[in-house]
C-alpha cells in the first residue's frame, strides 16, 4: 500500500468564463523512501495537483472529483479542522521561490517555530526554538542563523530555511515545488544533494515538482509527465528517458539540452499548450503532436500500461490502435 | 589587430560607486564601488556566437551593455570593426546602433505595451531613417515577421504585446533586432522566461539569422547545457573576471579551472544513468563590493593555496585559444 494514493483527482478553478479545467483525472503513487517527479510545462497544472493534495487551494479553486488517500485515509472528505492536524503534520511543502516565500518581517526562526507551535500546541516556546535549531543544522545552516532576517539570508540560504521549516513537525511526506528554480546551477546542485541526504535519512516520501526533466533524472525514481492536467506518462525514471513512449515526452526530452553526449542542435515543440478553459477534445495533445491520427481528434485516450514494470502511457499510437 | 574581429574589449572595467547613507559617509571617506565587471578582455569573430557564462551577479549582463555602450565603461577600450567606440558621443554612436542590437531577457517587460507589434518593430527603421515610403516599411515589418515565424503578418502588426504569447513576445523582439541586419547582437538570456518546449523554436531562429546574415552573436546565459549547444566559444565570468574562456567543446570536456569544473558538474543532467559528481564546491558567490583579495574564488576553491590568496593569477594561454586565470593550472 503506498504512503500516497491519489486516484482520479480532478481539479477545476471557477472564473467567470467558466471552470478553468486543471487538473483532470489524475492518478498517483508515493512511496515511503521514494521520490516522484512530476514535470511538465507552466499551466500544466502541476503545482495544482500540490496544492489540492495540501488542501490549500486558492479561492475559486476546488476538488470536483477523486480520492486522495494518504496511509489509507481519504483526506479529500476531511474538513478544515481535520486537515490542519494532516498538514504540515503529516505532509508539508516547500514552495516555489525562495525569495518571497518568507515573511520579511520576522526572523527566520520565530517563522520556524511559528510552524512547530501552530501544529503541536503542547510545546513550549523555548522547545520549539531548540528544537528550530536543531532543524537548521539538519538543513545545513548554522543555528545562529535563527536570528537573521530573510534579507540577511541568501536565495540558497532561505531554501534551506524553507526546507527546515517544512520539516519542522516530522512529515511522512515532502512537496516541493520547483524547489531549484531561481537558485544558481551550484547552489541548485548543493539544494538538491541536500533533499536527497534527507529523504534517505527521514525516509521521507518525496514529490518533486519542476519544469526542469534534467533535475528529474538527477534525483526522482519515478516520474509522471503532464500536459494540460492530465498525466500522459509515467513510469521509472530509466525506462521514461531511454524509451519515451508518448510524442510529448519525446518531444520534452528533445527540448533538453545536456551538457555531455554529442553537441546538437535542439529540437522543440511545435505550438503552444492548450487553453484550459476549453481543452481540445480527445488527446488534448493533438493539436501539437505530428502523428495525430482522426481516433486522436475524439477519443481520449486511456493511461494504460505497455511493457513490463510500470510504464504507463496515454496515448493511442502506443496502445495499439493504430498500429 | 586581427581583422577578422566584429567586436573586441580590452581591459574593460565597470565600477559602480555604492551609494551609502549619511553616517557612513561621514565617518569614512573611503568610497566604495560595486565591480559589476573588472578588466576583462576578449574578441567576438565576425559570424561568431560568443557564450558569456556565469552566476549572477558575476557581471555578464553588465558586460553585454558595455559592449553596445549603453553604459559608460570606467576605463578600457571596445572595438567595434576595428574603431574604438569607448569615447564617442550619443551623436556619434546613432549611426552605429543600427549595426549593433540586443535581444533582452524578459519579453514581459521589454516590449512597450501600448505600442502595436508593426509599430514596435517599425521603430528603428524610422529612427535610423532606412527607408523612404510608408510602403517600404511595411514591406520590412511584414518580412521580418515572416521571418521569426509570425505567420501570417497581417494578423499580428496590430495586436498589442499583450495579446501574444511569452514565446511570440521573443520573436517580436528578436524581429525588432534583427530588421536594422545588424553585425553585432547581443542576447542576454533570451530564452530564460521561456518554456522549455518552446526555446528550441528562438535559439533556432536566431542561429538562422547568425549563418545567414554572418552576424556576430554574444549569447549571454547561466545554462551552461545550452551555451554548449548554441556557442563556438565561451568565457566564463566570476565576480567581474573572466576565469576561463576557449573553444566550447574544451571548456566543456577538458575544464581546467577549479571553477568551471564546478560549475559543470553541477549541471544536471537529462539521463538517470549518469548520476551527479559530489560537488567540491561549498558556499555561494561572494558580494562585487569588496571581493576577495587574490583570485576571487579562493573562499571557495577545493583548492586553494597560499598564493591563491595573496596574488591575483595571471590570464594566461594554455594553447589552443583556451585561456585560464588560475595559480594551479600556470604552475
Amino acid at each position: 500500500m503506498p504512503m500516497l494514493d491519489v486516484q482520479d483527482l480532478t481539479t477545476y478553478y471557477s472564473t467567470q468564463r467558466g471552470f478553468v479545467k486543471a487538473v483532470e483525472g489524475v492518478s498517483l503513487q508515493v512511496d515511503k523512501g521514494e521520490a516522484l517527479g512530476l514535470a511538465g510545462e507552466s499551466g500544466c497544472g502541476k503545482t495544482t495537483v500540490a496544492l489540492s493534495i495540501m488542501r490549500i487551494l486558492p479561492t475559486g479553486g476546488k476538488i470536483m472529483g477523486g480520492k486522495i488517500l494518504f496511509n489509507d485515509k481519504d483526506i479529500v472528505t476531511l474538513n478544515e479542522k481535520q486537515m490542519s492536524k494532516v498538514r504540515w503534520k503529516d505532509m508539508s511543502i516547500v514552495f516555489q521561490g525562495a525569495m518571497n516565500a518568507l515573511n520579511p518581517l520576522f526572523r527566520l526562526g520565530d517563522q520556524i517555530s511559528e510552524a512547530i507551535l501552530t501544529h503541536e500546541a503542547k510545546v513550549s516556546k523555548y522547545k520549539a526554538m531548540k528544537r528550530t535549531k536543531k532543524l537548521l543544522e539538519l538543513v545545513g545552516l548554522e543555528p545562529k542563523r535563527a536570528k537573521d532576517y530573510p534579507h540577511e539570508l541568501s536565495g540558497g540560504m532561505r531554501q534551506r530555511g524553507l526546507i527546515a521549516m517544512a520539516l519542522a513537525c516530522n512529515p511522512q511526506l515532502l512537496i516541493a515545488d520547483e524547489p531549484g528554480t531561481a537558485l544558481d546551477v551550484i547552489v541548485q546542485a548543493q539544494v538538491l544533494s541536500l533533499m536527497e541526504e534527507l529523504k534517505k535519512k527521514l525516509n521521507l516520501a518525496m514529490m518533486l515538482i519542476t519544469h526542469d526533466l534534467s533535475i528529474i533524472a538527477d534525483t526522482c525514481e519515478r516520474v509522471a509527465i503532464m500536459y494540460a492536467g492530465k498525466i500522459v506518462e509515467h513510469g521509472h525514471v530509466a525506462d521514461i528517458f531511454k524509451e519515451p513512449l508518448h510524442p510529448y515526452t519525446q518531444g520534452l526530452i528533445g527540448a533538453f539540452p545536456s551538457i555531455k553526449g554529442a553537441r546538437k542542435r535542439i529540437s522543440s515543440i511545435p505550438g503552444l499548450p492548450p487553453d484550459l478553459l476549453n481543452p481540445p477534445s480527445g488527446c488534448r495533445f493533438h493539436p501539437r503532436c505530428a502523428y495525430t491520427k482522426d481516433v486522436c481528434k475524439t477519443d481520449d485516450p486511456a493511461l494504460i500500461e505497455e511493457s513490463e514494470g510500470n510504464h504507463f502511457v496515454a496515448c493511442h499510437l502506443v496502445s495499439g490502435k493504430l498500429a | 589587430m586581427a581583422n577578422n574581429a566584429a567586436i573586441k574589449i580590452n581591459k574593460l572595467k565597470k565600477w559602480f560607486p555604492v551609494r551609502r547613507g549619511f553616517l557612513a559617509t561621514a565617518f569614512s571617506r573611503e568610497q566604495l564601488f560595486l565591480r559589476a565587471v573588472d578588466e576583462i578582455s576578449f574578441d567576438i569573430k565576425i559570424g561568431e556566437v560568443f557564450g558569456l557564462a556565469g552566476e549572477s551577479g558575476s557581471g555578464k549582463t553588465t558586460t553585454g551593455r558595455l559592449l553596445l555602450k549603453l553604459i559608460e565603461p570606467t576605463s578600457g577600450e571596445i572595438y567595434f570593426k576595428d574603431q574604438d567606440i569607448t569615447r564617442l558621443s550619443e551623436n556619434e554612436l546613432k549611426p552605429l546602433r543600427r549595426r549593433m542590437q540586443i535581444v533582452f531577457q524578459d519579453p514581459y517587460e521589454s516590449l512597450n505595451p501600448r505600442m502595436t507589434i508593426r509599430d514596435i518593430v517599425a521603430e528603428g527603421l524610422g529612427i535610423q531613417k532606412i527607408v523612404r515610403s510608408e510602403e517600404e516599411i511595411e514591406e520590412k515589418v511584414a518580412d521580418i515577421l515572416k521571418d521569426v515565424e509570425l505567420v501570417p503578418p497581417e494578423e499580428f502588426l496590430l495586436r498589442y504585446p499583450h495579446e501574444l504569447s511569452g514565446g511570440q513576445r521573443q520573436r517580436v523582439a528578436a524581429a525588432r533586432a534583427f530588421v536594422l541586419h545588424p553585425e553585432f547582437i547581443v542576447a542576454d538570456e533570451p530564452v530564460s522566461m521561456l518554456d522549455v518546449s518552446i526555446r528550441a523554436e528562438i535559439l533556432n531562429l536566431m542561429l538562422n539569422f547568425v549563418e545567414k546574415f554572418k552576424v556576430s552573436f554574444l549569447y549571454i546565459t547561466h545554462d551552461l547545457a545550452l551555451a554548449r549547444h548554441m556557442c563556438d566559444r565561451v568565457a566564463i565570468m566570476y565576480l567581474g573576471k573572466i576565469m576561463e574562456m576557449g573553444v566550447t567543446e574544451r571548456v566543456v570536456y577538458e575544464p581546467l579551472h577549479p571553477y568551471t569544473q564546478a560549475l559543470i558538474a553541477a549541471v544536471p543532467v537529462p539521463d538517470p544513468t549518469s548520476k551527479r559528481t559530489r560537488l567540491p564546491v561549498t558556499g555561494e558567490i561572494p558580494s562585487p563590493v569588496n571581493p576577495p583579495p587574490g583570485c576571487r574564488f579562493h573562499t571557495r576553491c577545493p583548492v586553494a593555496e597560499d598564493i591563491c590568496r595573496q596574488k591575483e593569477p595571471a590570464f594566461i594561454d594554455v594553447g589552443k585559444q583556451h585561456f585560464v586565470a588560475c595559480h594551479k593550472v600556470a604552475g
